[in-house]
Order: structure tokens, then C-alpha cells, then sequence
């Protein structure tokens, strides 16, 4: 393992902002971090970084505690998003690249190829203010990239980007997950979780309230969906034996179940109403687990 | 490199490269050439006077010439002139301002004048003309009693006045007053100094923490290490800028068209000037600055906003402006006891034991210790700065308030 975070807790004062956190994430995976807001997101990623010192427990990377020697190899992109707004980007990235002590040189080059993939290579002379908030989000991006660090702490990367925009950095921290770079970032949208993810934890209160492989989450949640498409009242199926929850849709309904047998038994009283269009059971999605979880949805 | 020095470059490169520093340091430096020429500039107005025209009005006759060879013998620009004008005519022309100023002398035993001018402001043509007519009355009053040249020169010698202070430390007069101007320009710029670039500090760490690029950076570099990178830097910058400052000052006063022994200068104390006593002002204005600089960074530490920085400088300003007002107040009674023990109280130290040191002959143990008390201190609130700082960068909040050190204190805190 790479990653290890060790019963970490974290108190300020009377209030316990990370409670008893453990977390194991291998080198080379992407892992999503999901919470409500003071969830204590931001303040365990702070202690993965050493801003801030565990109450108790303690994080390790690679075995040895992340202290400033760690530097170099590890980038961050904080949820509040920070630059110099009067700095020009191009000197603002090798300034930055260089505190992570990448030499001048290699900044510069690394810089220039950057923006390029970003297609913003015209925004290398231009101060910070003076880009759309989408511009300066890639630039942030490139800031916590551009030294080629080995972990990686993304805190919402695509929070606020348009969806071109979104697939451009998409694509690009799976790039450098595929060149063996360790990730971890909490994310807004539940579906980038999905997508980029191996594997992810929610967070509520301090805890991890759920986590592992989103595969196992989802299989260990012991539910699932069904979804039917027909045009009749449907109100019938809801009240079979083995349905949690019944949600009327525009085209049909969505009915919770937790038992396989309870899908056929349902699939065998729709046929009796008429006409079926659409059949599927569905895995739940992780919003439907995050609601679940945590009894409240997300933001 | 070491990312020390890539901050302290970084701090250093971006302030020296602004308009507003650029600009300052012209303006300042063109200053000292304006200041070294002034006795020259005024000069060179005041040559283009015209000689004042005194109309005389003088029943014998026989003054005029007098009062006009002594008026030549004090280097006076006033020309009298016997005038056939009566007086009523001549209090018109003053009206009208076609005449300066007349002179209505009469004979006797006793010479009486009175002298009549526009203005009463005049002081200084009313003088030249008083003491005219009183070394005709003295060489009248000498040659009706019948006294030699001699006997006369004799009547009005001088007697030999001293002062001398009893005190070890007191300078003589002529050395106080000597290095009383050198000493007040130098206390400015410290104190200047010691406002201006801990709050370019201030500004500079709140900036960064409004701009929230703070947590990028000490997620990078240790925030103790940035504190201090940025101290130094800026410093730096400090040390820079006093060097063009003092070398502008060097030539200004080197190829100055005005003579430094006498007049205005001779009264700043700049021609007698000791280089001891710039070495401590370069000395006090590091160590003042280090105090208030680590200072300075860690109230920037704890606000979030850029507007909330004066708010929360203003005790420390208090700090600066009693130094000020003191040694302001010390430079007339530098032995004064209220300056004495100052002189040792870190946060006046450097403005206050700078007076006392460029004005009073004192043992050396004295600055030395206000030194090393000042040294402690810098390093007790660097230690304290430190503390404060790494957990006030990573503080946001709407309440700004020294109360906040100890919340930052807490949330930096190891364990």
C-alpha cells in the first residue's frame, strides 16, 4: 500500500472535525472521497498533506510520515482555488514548480506543454485575472500536475467547468493516473466519482460511513433497481411484497427491491398489466447510496 | 535551488519590479539632489534681486553718504537715496508701490530714525538699516567725546562666553546641535523604514492568503521557512533601496553646487559627519526591522481579507509612533531619563538608542545590550511568529481580531 492513513483523528478544540479515519488507497488508484459539506474532507486531505497534524493516528505514504521532504512528489489542488491574480501564469507555474523543487528548466518545458494539452498555450503571458474562471481552473489543475508528482490531491477539480472543459481535465488526470501517478479527489458530482474511480469512501461527521471498491459498495448495499417502461398505472407493483421504494417516473417507475426473486415476481405482474417496453435491473447508483448513507442528499 | 532562496527571490523580484517602488525610489533619490542644491537654487533666485532703493529723508544732508557706506560695509542690497519728497508724498508711493521702504532721519545728539515700510514683515531690511544708523550714532557719539578708532574698538570688545556641560556624556554644544540634524534625518528614515516595509509584509502575506495561493504554497514549503524567505526578502528589498537612497544622498551632497560648512547644512550637522553613526542607523534599521517585520507577518497571518490589515496593524503602529515621539521628543534632552530607559525597551529600541547613541557619548554596553535585548526579542516572536503563522494561513473566518492568535496558535499546533 502506498497511501495510509492510520486511525487519524482530528479535533479543534471541543469539535472532532475527522473521527477515527482509516483509509488504504495503492499506489497507482484513483479514490474518491464523497461528504457533505464539513464532512471533513478538506481536513483530512490537509493531514494527508501535513498541514495539519492528526489529533491522533497518523498518515503514512510509502511508510514513512509525509513531512516537507515529501514535497516534490506530491501535488494539490485545493477546493478554494488559489493563484496570484497580478502574476503572469507562465511565471506563476515554474514559480510554483520550482517550490516543489523542480528545476527551472524542467518547469519551463513541462509548463509549455501544459498549456498546450489544454489548448491555452496563448495564456502563458497573460496575469491570472484577466482568464475566465474555467482558464484559471486549468491553470490550478496544471499547478498541482506540473511537477510530475507521484500523489495527488484533487479537492472538486471539476466543480464550476463547462463539460468540454470537464472531459479535457478528465482525460487528463486519467493520463497521469495511467503513468502510475497515486489520486486521490473529492468531487460535487457523484457520476465523475463513478466514472474516474476504483475506489471511494463517504464521508459523514468524520467517518467513513462507507468504503471500498465502488463494485463492492454497490454489491454490499443489498439493494438494487428495477426499472420499467410501460404506459399503464403502475401503482399495483409498488405494493408487492419485497419493494422498498416505489418512485412514479414520466414513463414508468423505478422500484427499490432487495431481493433478486422480488424482480421476477414484479416482472411477472407488469406482464399482466399490458404492454412492457423496457426491463432492467439496475445496480444503485451512488447518489442513491450517498443519500442513504449519510440521510441527506448532496449539496 | 533552495526553495528558501526561490521565495526569497520571488519576494524580492515582485516588489522590486513594481511601478509604485520603481517610482518611489526616483522621486526619493531625485529629492537628496534637490535638498543638496537647495542653498544654490535659492541663491540663484535671490541674486536676481534687485538693489532696494531707500529714499532718505534728511533735513542735514550729511547722513546719507554715512548710512550709505555703512549699509555697503554690511553687505546690504539696500541703496539709500536722499529724496526732496515730502513724507505724505512718499507714504502715496509706498501705497502705489513704486517705493520699498523710506528712512525719515534726524540730527542731533541723539540720531533719531524712523523707518517706514510696506509691510512690517521686513524684518531683515528694517535690521540692516537699524544697525546703519546705530554705528553712525557710535561714530558721532565717539568722535563728539573725542575717542580714537582705537579706544572705540576697544569700548565694544566681545566678551568670552562658553557653554560647557558637566555631564561625561554630553557632547559640547557645538557637537549636539552638529549631530542633531544628521541624527533627526536618520531617525525618519528609520522609522519610515520601520512602517513601510513590515506593512509591505503585511499586505504581502494577506494578499496571498485572500488570494487563498497561501495553502498551495505551505502545502509546498513549510510556512515557517516561507515567513521568514519573505522577511528576508523584502528586507532585502529594504537594504536596496536605503543603499540607492544613501548613494543618491553621497553624490547629491558630493557634487552639490552648495558649500556644506556653511548656512543651512552646517546647522543639519552634515559637515562634520561620523561613520560610526551611520553604521548604527543601518544596524538599528535592520534590527527594527526584523522586530516589526515578524510582527508584521504574523497579524497578516490572521486576516483573510487584504482590508483587514490596517485594522489589525494599528497596535502595532501605536508601537512605532510612541518610539517616534519619543525619540522626536529626546533629540532636544537625549540625557532625559524617560530616553533612557526606553532606550532598552525592544519595540523603541531602535528608534530611541539611535538617538542616544548618535548624540550622547555613551559606554558601549549600553547599545550593545538594547542590542542583545532586541536580538532576544526578534528571535522570542520568531518563534512565536512561526507558531501563529502556520496555523493563521490556514484560518479563514469573518472575525479578525488579535484575539485570533490564540485560535491560530491551536490550529497550528503539533498535536
Amino acid at each position: 500500500m502506498t497511501l495510509f492513513v492510520d486511525h487519524a483523528t482530528k479535533k479543534f478544540g471541543e469539535f472532532t472535525a475527522v473521527d477515527d479515519l482509516s483509509l488504504k488507497i495503492e499506489e497507482g488508484q484513483m479514490h474518491g472521497f464523497l461528504g457533505a459539506n464539513g464532512a471533513g474532507k478538506t481536513t483530512t486531505f490537509r493531514m494527508i498533506l501535513g498541514l495539519l497534524d492528526p489529533t491522533q493516528g497518523r498518515v503514512t505514504w510509502k511508510d514513512k510520515p509525509i513531512t516537507y521532504d515529501s514535497s516534490p512528489f506530491i501535488g494539490y489542488l485545493p477546493e478554494e482555488r488559489g493563484l496570484y491574480p497580478k502574476m503572469k501564469v507562465e511565471d506563476q507555474l515554474i514559480y510554483l514548480a520550482q517550490l516543489r523543487k523542480m528545476s527551472k528548466e524542467d518547469a519551463k518545458k513541462e509548463t509549455a506543454a501544459w498549456l498546450e494539452r489544454f489548448e491555452v498555450p496563448h495564456y502563458a503571458g497573460k496575469k491570472v485575472e484577466e482568464l475566465s474562471k474555467g482558464n484559471q481552473q486549468k491553470i490550478q489543475l496544471i499547478a498541482s500536475l506540473v511537477h510530475k508528482p507521484s500523489l495527488i490531491i484533487l479537492d472538486e477539480p471539476f466543480s464550476g467547468l463547462d463539460p468540454v472543459n470537464v472531459e479535457i481535465l478528465k482525460r487528463a488526470i486519467l493520463d497521469v493516473q495511467k503513468q502510475g501517478a497515486t489520486i486521490v479527489f473529492s468531487s460535487h458530482r457523484m457520476d465523475h466519482v463513478e466514472e474516474l474511480c476504483d475506489d471511494m469512501s463517504i464521508l459523514d461527521h468524520g467517518k467513513v460511513v462507507v468504503g471500498g471498491s465502488i463494485r463492492e459498495v454497490k454489491r454490499n448495499f443489498g439493494k438494487q433497481n428495477v426499472r420499467l417502461k410501460m404506459d399503464q398505472d403502475l401503482d399495483s407493483l409498488g405494493r408487492l411484497p419485497g419493494v422498498e421504494k416505489y418512485t412514479d417516473l414520466i414513463d414508468g417507475a423505478l422500484l427499490q427491491i432487495t431481493e433478486e426473486s422480488t424482480a421476477q415476481r414484479i416482472l411477472n405482474e407488469a406482464m399482466k398489466l399490458g404492454q412492457l417496453r423496457h426491463f432492467s435491473i439496475e445496480e444503485p447508483s451512488l447518489e442513491e447510496i450517498f443519500i442513504a448513507k449519510v440521510g441527506k442528499a448532496y449539496e | 535551488m533552495n526553495s528558501f532562496w526561490i521565495i526569497f527571490k520571488q519576494a524580492f523580484m515582485t516588489k522590486a519590479r513594481t511601478k509604485s517602488f520603481i517610482i518611489t525610489t526616483i522621486i526619493v533619490a531625485a529629492a537628496f539632489f534637490l535638498l543638496a542644491n537647495l542653498p544654490a537654487i535659492i541663491e540663484s533666485f535671490a541674486g536676481d534681486e534687485e538693489s532696494q532703493v531707500l529714499h532718505v529723508v534728511d533735513d542735514s544732508g550729511e547722513l546719507v553718504p554715512q548710512l550709505q557706506a555703512q549699509l555697503e560695509q554690511a553687505d546690504s542690497n539696500i541703496q539709500a537715496m536722499p529724496t526732496d519728497l515730502s513724507e505724505d508724498e512718499l507714504q502715496e508711493g509706498i501705497a502705489e508701490g513704486t517705493i520699498d521702504a523710506y528712512l525719515v532721519i534726524e540730527g542731533g545728539d541723539a540720531l533719531s530714525a524712523r523707518y517706514i515700510s510696506e509691510s512690517a514683515n521686513e524684518i531683515g531690511a528694517g535690521a540692516d538699516v537699524e544697525n546703519a544708523v546705530q554705528a553712525i550714532q557710535t561714530a558721532l557719539t565717539a568722535e563728539r567725546l573725542g575717542l580714537s578708532g582705537a579706544e572705540v574698538g576697544e569700548l565694544f570688545l566681545p566678551a568670552s562666553f562658553e557653554r560647557e556641560a558637566v555631564s561625561d556624556s554630553a557632547k559640547t554644544e557645538e557637537e549636539l546641535s552638529q549631530a542633531r540634524g544628521l541624527v533627526y534625518v536618520l531617525i525618519l528614515l528609520i522609522y519610515v523604514a520601520v512602517i513601510y516595509y513590515p506593512n509591505m509584509i503585511a499586505m504581502e502575506v494577506a494578499n496571498e492568503k485572500s488570494s487563498r495561493v497561501m495553502e498551495i504554497l505551505i502545502s509546498s514549503v513549510s510556512p515557517v521557512k516561507h515567513m521568514f524567505a519573505k522577511i528576508l526578502g523584502i528586507g532585502t528589498l529594504g537594504i536596496v533601496q536605503m543603499m540607492i537612497f544613501g548613494i543618491a544622498g553621497y553624490f547629491a551632497f558630493r557634487t552639490s553646487a552648495s558649500d556644506m560648512t556653511e548656512g543651512f547644512f552646517s546647522v543639519m550637522g552634515f559637515s562634520d559627519i561620523k561613520v560610526s553613526t551611520f553604521l548604527f542607523a543601518i544596524l538599528f534599521f535592520l534590527l527594527g526591522y526584523f522586530l516589526y517585520a515578524v510582527l508584521a507577518a504574523l497579524l497578516g497571518s490572521l486576516v483573510s481579507r487584504t482590508e483587514d490589515v490596517q485594522q489589525l496593524m494599528l497596535p502595532m503602529m501605536f508601537l512605532i509612533i510612541i518610539a517616534s515621539f519619543i525619540a522626536f521628543s529626546g533629540i532636544g534632552m537625549p540625557d532625559a531619563g524617560y530616553v533612557t530607559v526606553t532606550s532598552f525597551i525592544p519595540f523603541f529600541a531602535p528608534l530611541v538608542m539611535f538617538l542616544r547613541v548618535g548624540m550622547l557619548d555613551i559606554p558601549l554596553w549600553e547599545p550593545l545590550l538594547s542590542i542583545a535585548i532586541m536580538l532576544v526579542t526578534i528571535g522570542i516572536l520568531g518563534w512565536f511568529g512561526a507558531r501563529v503563522y502556520r496555523g493563521g494561513v490556514l484560518m479563514y473566518g469573518s472575525s479578525q481580531s488579535l484575539k485570533d492568535i490564540g485560535k491560530a496558535i491551536t490550529l497550528g499546533n503539533k498535536k
